[in-house]
């Protein structure tokens, strides 16, 4: 099958991969880059398990192809330390419990990043709810993922 | 002892591994020389198979091998000892399994399995349980005689008296409908063997010594040649209890291969192949006396098991618990038909049974108390279970805060509606509804044992091991066994390590299902740190020149407890055990199998050490043009016994109200010919953020005398009352009763309509 290739900053790395063509951006990540933390749970845009950071925005991994990467700026949940200790997002997250089996919440650390980087004011509930709407989660029933987001984002 | 660990909101032991990316699930298991397996499946809910082509598969590059029937022992397995790896002559459900194939890289296994041709001739098929009954119904299992896997009969008191006698009787039909447990990680396992040819197999089992017998068992090997190795599990809420056909195949196609070999299901796979719930057609009724005594309840269920029977069959011992024994009745009879169809393999998912039957015990309870003229709440009360009784089922209550509860969400609730502001909208009712339940909370025996053993090592550093047969499948027991073992040494709990999920290291345990892990593994983590403990304190006696019983230990220092300066730091005391002449180790033994019975032919028994209690008052907001339900919000009190774990339990809770409101509103498999139509998480219907409501949870501690710390099981306490609640709550809001699940706005709509 033919190759070709295309670069990435990937959590700050410039990375270069050589993918198939129909391969998407969360092949690119799991397979190629070994970036496991990015978790696939349906791969067709319905479970916001492999929500990702494109140029800041969070996207579906899933739903992207990799040519449609080539050039831009990713960051995954492997992306998010801070000096090798766990940012104030993710301390949340263990400190309110928001995780039980865990394997939504890359993707919900990835959709809260990208929503708490676009608000400059006072964080309220539902404006939370709306922003996770495409992140399903089958453990926590969602409560304290929305406690731990709004601690993060109004302290 | 002090007690700061117990009732500490501390962290799961893994979290800070999955907020980071770190934790290795199934599907992010890559093992050197790996290869993909594949599977093909049935297009056909009955079949006979006339022939398998595979010369076109297995010319495909990348290509390593490709199975059929012929290549798997030829015995069957499974709780019903019905089913075949590989489906040789005859499938019974779309989705069976007939060849698997196994290749280099993934893209190429699923283009190989798709360049498996099948013949099939169609059979007669049957999709209903009443069809499947009839005397000409096409047989599943000719070898069953019929196409009923088992009739089930429960009974105490006399039933057809107590309801001529009654004052007031109500009867419904329930329909229950198709849900899956859909948690977000799909099945996984990878099988490899090892040079001494031992066959390891990384999986997302619930029971991995269970699945150790069974797998050894189909794969016609013994059963010390296996280990199972439980990978990090992404949820499975009961999805996990039975072995299901792509294990051994993975291991059959590791043999052949002399590789490694992943079976990993997508979302769509998981969707045809992974179980669902039972659906289920009951028709019920329930009887009072004027005084307000609940008088006699007889249910009859006929359940949809699907092509072949899984320990989900045992569901309808915890209806008959329900039906015989939540709050006092005494006269009940309850009747359970398990019916084979060519449906979808139905299995086990949280709640057991309980969220059924708590569904139709409750609406009925309601409908009691208004045919009575009583409040809801009052009649619940009147009829509630009580500490210390035995029920006419033989359930022996110990512990038992079940009016607690009921008062504490009556109480919330009041408060919730001095303060609740008008519905926004002319079309909007609100309406609060109630419903209580009560779940096995100190195991459950089902299995000839319901033992756990655990091993608490301490090492010449004061690092202390916890090597446990429990599993960690997200619901947090790691952090749970760790704060029992750090409160009983009396050591710091970041110096306590939880190793489990491994049939080569822990010691053997029944798995986790039955919320028992917190009681069953808890007692069995208490019980080896406590042998850990006096092996420390008898080094350190020896050490500081006292007897054992004037010492205690704290914060990892041993001293004497009228002379704290007295004292000796937990490494030292193990050194000065190990570094002698004829030195040891602190190897602390536990085993714990709790005090109960196995149900007899006749369902009754004490099947559980503890019993847990709960109730839940619901509030929706119903629009009568759209027939639209919402949850506004729920107050849930549950009798924990002691929570060990606030954080956690809040979160089981939490997590079981999503669970009840996809059962009770949103979640439905579309089930047609056998086939599922709406293979996807959105058009099957699993909640957001968005459809949950705020949820006020208290703990009501009533400190089990079983329990560990007095702690009982609690998960799938939370999602048992849900659907009734919702049920009850709707009638109050716009009068009608909703008896079928789920609850859709077209529902509503056309018996607000008919009203
Ligand atoms: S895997 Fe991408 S949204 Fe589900
Ligand atoms: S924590 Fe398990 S899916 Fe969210």
């Amino acid at each position: 099958m033919p190759l070709f290739d295309i670069h990435l900053t990937v959590n700050n790395i410039p990375t270069k991969v050589a993918v198939r063509p129909q391969a998407t951006l969360l092949d690119v990540l799991r397979d190629a880059l070994g970036l496991m933390g990015t978790h696939e749970g349906c791969r067709v845009g319905e479970c916001g398990s492999c929500t990702v950071l494109l140029d800041g925005k969070a996207v579906n991994a899933c739903l992207v192809l990799a040519p449609d990467a080539d050039g831009r700026t990713i960051t995954t949940v492997e992306g998010l330390e801070q000096d090798g200790t766990l940012n104030a997002l993710q301390q949340s997250f263990v400190k309110h419990g928001a995780l039980q089996c865990g394997y939504c919440t890359s993707g919900m650390l990835m959709t809260a990043t990208a929503f708490l980087g676009e608000q400059n004011n006072a964080v309220a509930e539902m404006q939370v709810r709306e922003a996770l709407a495409g992140n399903l989660c089958r453990c926590t029933g969602y409560t304290k993922i929305v406690k731990a987001i709004l601690a993060a984002g109004n302290e | 002892m002090n007690d700061t660990l117990i009732g500490a909101r501390a962290p799961k032991l893994d979290a800070p591994a999955k907020v980071s990316g770190r934790a290795v699930y199934g599907h992010d298991l890559v093992r050197p020389r790996m290869l993909y397996g594949k599977i093909v499946r049935s297009s056909f809910a009955s079949a006979r198979i006339v022939s398998i082509d595979t010369s076109r598969a297995e010319k495909l590059p990348g290509v390593r091998a490709i199975i059929t029937g012929a290549d798997a022992p030829a015995r069957s397995f499974g709780y019903g000892d019905d089913n075949q790896i590989l489906k040789a002559e005859r499938v019974r459900r779309v989705g069976d399994e007939i060849a698997a194939v196994a290749a280099a890289d993934p893209f190429v296994a699923h283009e190989a399995a798709q360049l498996v041709r099948v013949e099939y001739e169609p059979l007669p098929a049957v999709f209903d349980t009443d069809d499947a009954l009839c005397l000409n119904a096409p047989l599943l299992h000719p070898q069953h005689g019929s196409n009923l896997f088992r009739h089930q009969q429960y009974q105490h008191g006399d039933p057809d008296a107590a309801f001529a006698e009654a004052d007031v009787v109500v009867q419904d039909e329930f329909e229950l409908g198709y849900v899956a447990n859909m948690p977000m990680e799909p099945c996984f396992c990878l099988a490899e063997y090892d040079a001494g040819g031992d066959l390891n197999l990384y999986s997302t089992t619930q029971v991995p010594y269970l699945l150790q017998r069974d797998l050894a068992e189909a794969l016609d090997i013994p059963a010390g040649r296996v280990r199972i190795i439980q990978t990090v599990i992404g949820g499975s809420f009961g999805r996990g209890l039975d072995m299901y056909p792509f294990e051994p195949i993975a291991a059959l196609l590791a043999h052949k291969t002399g590789r490694p070999v992943r079976i990993a299901f997508d979302r769509r796979e998981e969707f045809l192949a992974a179980p669902v719930r039972q659906p289920m057609r009951v028709k019920m009724r329930s009887a009072a006396k004027r005084d307000g005594t609940l008088w006699a309840r007889d249910a009859h269920a006929v359940l949809n098991i699907g092509a072949y029977a899984s320990w989900g069959a045992q569901t309808t011992l915890v209806m008959a618990q329900t039906v015989g024994s939540l709050y006092r009745v005494p006269h009940a009879r309850f009747i359970a038909d398990l019916v084979y169809t060519n449906s979808p393999v139905t299995g086990a998912m949280r709640g057991f049974g309980n969220p059924q039957s708590t569904f139709f015990v409750e609406t009925q309870m309601d409908r009691l108390a208004e045919a009575l003229g009583m409040d809801p709440l009052e009649f619940r009360l009147r009829n509630a279970n009580r500490p210390n009784e035995i029920t006419l089922q033989g359930l022996e209550i110990t512990s038992c805060g079940m009016s607690e509860c009921l008062q504490a969400v009556g109480a919330m609730t009041d408060r919730a509606a001095d303060d609740a502001s008008p519905p926004p909208s002319v079309s909007l009712r609100r309406g609060v509804g109630f419903a209580a339940t009560m779940n096995v909370g100190g195991g459950a025996r089902i299995y000839r044992s319901d033992g756990c053993g655990a091993t608490v090592k301490v090492d010449d550093f004061g690092r202390v091991t916890l090597i446990t047969g429990a599993s960690e499948i997200g619901q947090g027991s790691d952090i749970v066994l760790a704060q029992i073992v750090a409160e009983t040494l009396g050591v710091p709990l970041e110096t306590v390590r939880v190793i489990n999920g491994d049939t080569a290291l822990g010691l053997w345990d029944v798995g986790v299902h039955a919320s028992r892990t917190t009681f069953i593994a808890g007692n069995a983590a208490r019980l080896a740190a406590l042998d850990a403990r006096a092996q420390i304190l008898e080094t350190a006696a020896e050490q500081l020149r006292v007897a054992t019983g004037a010492l205690d230990i704290r914060g990892g220092t041993i001293f004497v407890t009228d002379d704290p300066a007295q004292r000796v730091a937990l490494d030292k005391v193990v050194r000065a055990r190990h570094f002698r002449q004829q030195g040891t180790a602190v190897i602390g033994r536990g085993w714990y199998d709790p005090p109960s019975q196995m149900a007899d032919a006749n369902m009754r028994g004490n099947l559980s050490a503890a019993y847990s209690f709960g109730a839940h008052a619901v509030e929706v907001e119903v629009d009568v043009e759209t027939g639209h339900v919402r949850v506004v919000h729920i107050d849930a009190a549950h009798d924990v016994g002691r929570a060990i774990n606030p954080m956690l339990i809040e979160g089981q809770v939490e997590g079981g109200i999503h669970m009840g409101i996809g059962y009770a509103l949103t979640e439905q498999l579309l089930v047609e010919n056998g086939r599922v139509l709406n293979d996807s998480l959105r058009e099957y219907g699993v909640p957001t953020a968005l459809d949950m409501p705020s949820i006020d949870i208290q703990l009501v501690e009533t400190n089990d005398p079983q329990g560990p710390f007095g702690a009982k099981g609690v998960g799938e306490l939370g999602v048992t009352p849900v659907a009734a609640a919702i049920a009850n709550a709707i009638y109050t809001a716009v009068g009608v009763r909703i008896t079928s699940l789920p609850i859709t706005p077209e529902k509503v709509l056309c018996a607000i309509q008919a009203k």
